[in-house]
């Protein structure tokens, strides 16, 4: 067991520097020196040499990435072109924004999700099956950005329960900042509903025909005994990685939501970065984004061998 | 209803299963256990068994069900019908039942003493210790190694026979007054086989419990069991003292059971000393690479020791043991799927090639291979015409024409009709797909076959049909074969020569005959000990004397 825990984690390392190297090079691949960019078409060659050694451009590309790799590790990104200001904690401060929102949403959605997925699978071809298919399959089909303009217009507008512009952190009031997440979540519950019912659905399914479950009824075993007890973990296994990916996926910006609702999140800093040619800040995001994606999911494996404990071997 | 129904444990009278709308998986059944007696049901799949005892328990798979004629008397008091609480105290305490797949009958995410303590917990209401302890106990009794580890180990690290122990455990800790086991060992080897079935009739007889025991293998049930009722599609066909049975059977249908037991071919094993090798292995051994870690590498598994062994041209070699010997993997070795450590694999005079390269492509023209499941081994997105005629489009001058009249002449060969051609694998039965992995095989009219267990996944008079084939066959070909088995029924029947094989080395090779009748090795004897071949008890005919 530990050593599956320790595999795990030193495996996950090349990943990160392959990431790494890919982040790296896609922004030296873009055409264009970097400096003259930065510097406009009236830079002289003079300024755009200082600038190319000051930014340490002048050396090979090893050196330039291992430069670049000893100052990420060491916690500094860069300077934004735009603001000046240090990367780092612009990215961690719009990250907890939009964590905030994901994490409460996938956590609702597999709520939701995993028991009416069981349940249908449980009462398989019955009308309350059918209706959670129908459901789901509708909420699976939905863009996401007309799912929050609508949820926009009913709640923000017409019913004017929620405020439609802003977020405000958990930090200055508790309610206040509820009401500020509340529409972009239930976008992204609804949004990410259908995929998981359907996952937890099959699951079951394929569960609920193997001989254990017929097993645990002969044992005298209640119904709910036999779903919760002896259905529920080996039909959760295959959802929580799907979990895991959606939640890796959503940390990584959720870029149109963010848009619809006018949330500050990282998705959004990513997008305005491109815009702006702010490369640190668009490097800073994507290496960012690709570390969380990778710890995830690093996690979600970890967490596997809980509903199946074959795999820890 | 007669005193003798009140004093059974089980009786049912005029027991019906059936699909609504449909037909009847079981059609007015009858049959009762008294106190401490055995009974088994013994049929084919399709013949009903499964579900009829499954409806004692009330646990039919919808949507099936009883109908409401039916009756099921357990100790006297009606089952059918009878509300979900009810059944729910009946069973696991007063009725337990042992299912056929070890593998998935257990459920893999739970610990062993959990799913061990559930029924102590439900029923008898018994303190955490005392469920523990009695549980240790029991594992004791089975003579499970290290019974408190086991208690906190999943099943996956156990063997199936294992699994079947202790699944046989935890169902005997709570004493029943009734054990319907559902074949039990069908899917363990010989040696495993005979550990379990005995285990169960010590468990049984010590608690006085009866037993519904449902088998589709006629010879294994005679050894243990007093009383059959024999099953064919749905209905009893014939009952009475299983030894009876066996020796004269009434029924057209039993008669055909009987027949398909394993039994001598009366033509006798060929001779084949005279002939030359066409497949030589020298010193082989096979090894799988320890699991690579991150820290290192784990030990490597043998799997094949040291062998050395010829098959001739157009002989049949069996080669035999129990899971676990090795047995499938030098068989894949030299079809060229399993890579070779050390020694040499040749098939006329040149070493087997590895891989997907040209050589290796062009020498597996004339070595096929016909695997175990012939539900997982054939493509179920593929009609069965294409399946057959793939092989076909390696040969570079073959017409679209030829092609299709070859595949219809082996599908005449091995019994397929011409509305196959277009059929897929899952609207054919297993007997009817094995024909088809054999034709798939023999398309391309091979020197050397190797079939890896090509019957135990079937049914006992479609096993005898599949063996005649593939014999049929050889006699029209002339191709050699590699029989792999563990079933020394099924090689009795076919080989001309058998190897046994054990932890990876071959310990005895000779003539059909002389390993039968004169086995030297001491493994040899155990595997024949536990075949319990029915020819010696019974007829004593041995057809190849």
């Amino acid at each position: 067991m530990m050593r599956f825990v320790l595999d795990r984690i030193v495996s996950a390392i090349p990943t990160l520097l392959i990431a790494s190297i890919a982040v790296f090079a896609m922004i030296r691949l873009i055409p264009g020196d970097p400096a003259s960019i930065m510097l406009g078409d009236l830079a002289t060659p003079d300024q755009v040499a200082a600038i190319r050694k000051e930014m340490g451009l002048d050396g090979s590309i090893a050196t330039q990435y291992l430069l670049w790799l000893t100052n990420i590790l060491s916690g500094d990104f860069g300077q934004s072109i735009g603001s000046g200001d240090p990367v780092l904690p612009l990215i961690l401060e719009r990250f907890t924004v939009s964590a905030t929102i994901v994490v409460a949403a996938v956590f609702l959605a597999a709520l939701i999700a995993v028991p009416a997925g069981m349940f249908a699978a449980w009462r398989q071809h019955s009308l309350g099956d059918v209706g959670v298919v129908a459901i789901s399959t509708l909420l699976l089909s939905i863009p996401s950005f007309w799912l929050g303009l609508m949820i926009l217009l009913l709640f923000g507008l017409w019913l004017k329960w929620f405020p439609i512009i802003g977020y405000v952190s958990f930090n200055e009031d508790f309610w206040t900042a509820l009401s500020y997440i509340f529409m972009p979540v239930l976008t992204l519950v609804l949004v990410e509903l259908g995929a998981i019912v359907r996952m937890a659905r099959a699951a079951t399914i394929e569960v609920a025909r193997l001989e254990y479950i017929t097993h645990a009824r002969a044992k005298g075993l209640s119904e709910n005994a036999v779903i919760w007890r002896h259905a529920f973990k080996n039909a959760f296994a295959p959802t929580w990685t799907l979990i895991g990916l959606i939640l890796g996926g959503l940390l990584g910006g959720i870029a149109v939501t963010e848009t619809v609702f006018t949330i500050p999140g990282l998705g959004r800093l990513l997008v305005d970065a491109i815009y702006a040619r702010d490369y640190p800040v668009v490097q800073g995001c994507i290496l960012f984004i690709s570390v969380i994606y990778v710890m995830v999911n690093l996690l979600v494996d970890l967490l596997y061998p809980i509903f199946d404990p074959r795999v820890a071997e | 209803m007669d005193n003798s129904a009140d004093s059974a444990v089980v009786a049912a009278r005029n027991l019906s299963v059936y699909v609504p709308g449909l037909n009847r998986v079981v059609d007015g059944l009858d049959f009762s256990i008294e106190p401490g007696g055995m009974l088994a049901l013994v049929g084919e799949s399709g013949s009903g068994k499964t579900m009829a005892a499954r409806a004692v328990l009330g646990l039919l798979p919808p949507p099936l069900k009883v109908t409401e004629d039916s009756s099921i008397r357990f100790h006297g008091h009606e089952l059918v019908g009878a509300t979900a609480d009810i059944l729910r105290k009946v069973r696991g305490r007063r009725i337990g039942m042992v299912f056929q797949e070890p593998m998935v009958s257990l459920n893999p995410s739970m610990t062993i003493g959990g799913q061990m303590a559930e029924g102590l917990k439900l029923h008898l209401k018994l303190s955490r210790g005392e469920i523990r302890d009695r549980c240790q106990a029991m594992l004791e009794r089975i003579k499970i190694r290290d019974p408190a580890r086991c208690l906190t180990a999943f099943p996956h690290e156990f063997s199936g026979g294992m699994r079947q122990r202790i699944m046989l455990a935890s169902v005997m800790l709570l004493k029943p007054e009734l054990l319907i086991a559902d074949e039990p060992t069908t899917a363990l080897d010989t040696l495993v086989q005979r550990d379990v079935l005995d285990l169960m009739r010590e468990l049984t007889r010590e608690n006085g419990t009866a037993v519904l025991l449902i088998s589709h293998d006629l010879g294994m049930v005679s050894h243990y069991v007093r009383d059959v009722v024999v099953m064919h599609k749905g209905r009893a066909v014939e009952r009475g003292r299983a030894t009876e049975v066996l020796s004269a059977p009434k029924h057209d249908y039993t008669r055909q059971l009987v027949d398909a037991l394993p039994r001598r071919s009366a033509g006798g094993a060929r001779s084949t000393t005279a002939r030359e090798p066409l497949v030589t292995i020298r010193d082989l051994v096979i090894e799988y690479p320890g699991r690579r870690t991150m820290f290192g590498k784990s030990e490597p598994k043998r799997a094949v020791d040291q062998v050395a062994l010829s098959v001739r041209q157009g002989e049949t070699l069996a080669l035999v043991g129990g899971s676990g010997s090795g047995k499938t993997t030098l068989g894949r070795s030299i079809v060229g799927l399993v890579g070779i450590t050390s020694g040499s694999i040749d098939f006329r005079g040149k070493p087997i090639e590895v891989g997907t390269g040209l050589l290796a492509r062009l020498q597996r023209r004339d070595i096929q291979i016909i695997f175990q499941d012939p539900y997982s081994s054939l493509d179920p997105r593929q009609r069965i015409g294409d399946i057959v005629g793939e092989p076909l489009k390696l040969e570079p001058d073959m017409t679209a024409a030829a092609r299709r009249e070859r595949v219809l002449e082996v599908f005449g060969e091995v019994g397929l009709d011409r509305d196959f051609l277009t059929r897929l694998p899952h609207q054919l039965s297993g007997g009817q797909r094995q024909r088809v992995a054999i034709a798939r095989a023999i398309v391309r009219r091979p020197a050397f076959l190797v079939a890896d267990e090509p019957v135990s996944a079937l049914d006992m008079t479609v096993q005898k049909q599949i063996l005649k084939l593939i014999r049929d066959l050889q006699e029209r070909y002339g191709f050699a074969c590699l029989f792999v088995s563990h079933d020394l029924g099924a090689v009795e029947q076919v080989a001309d020569r058998v190897a046994v094989m054990q932890d990876g080395k071959i310990v005895e090779v000779g003539e059909r005959d002389d390993i039968f009748d004169r086995p030297k090795h001491d493994y040899t004897r155990r595997l024949l000990d536990a075949a319990m071949l029915l020819d010696r008890k019974f007829d004593g005919a041995k057809g190849a004397a």
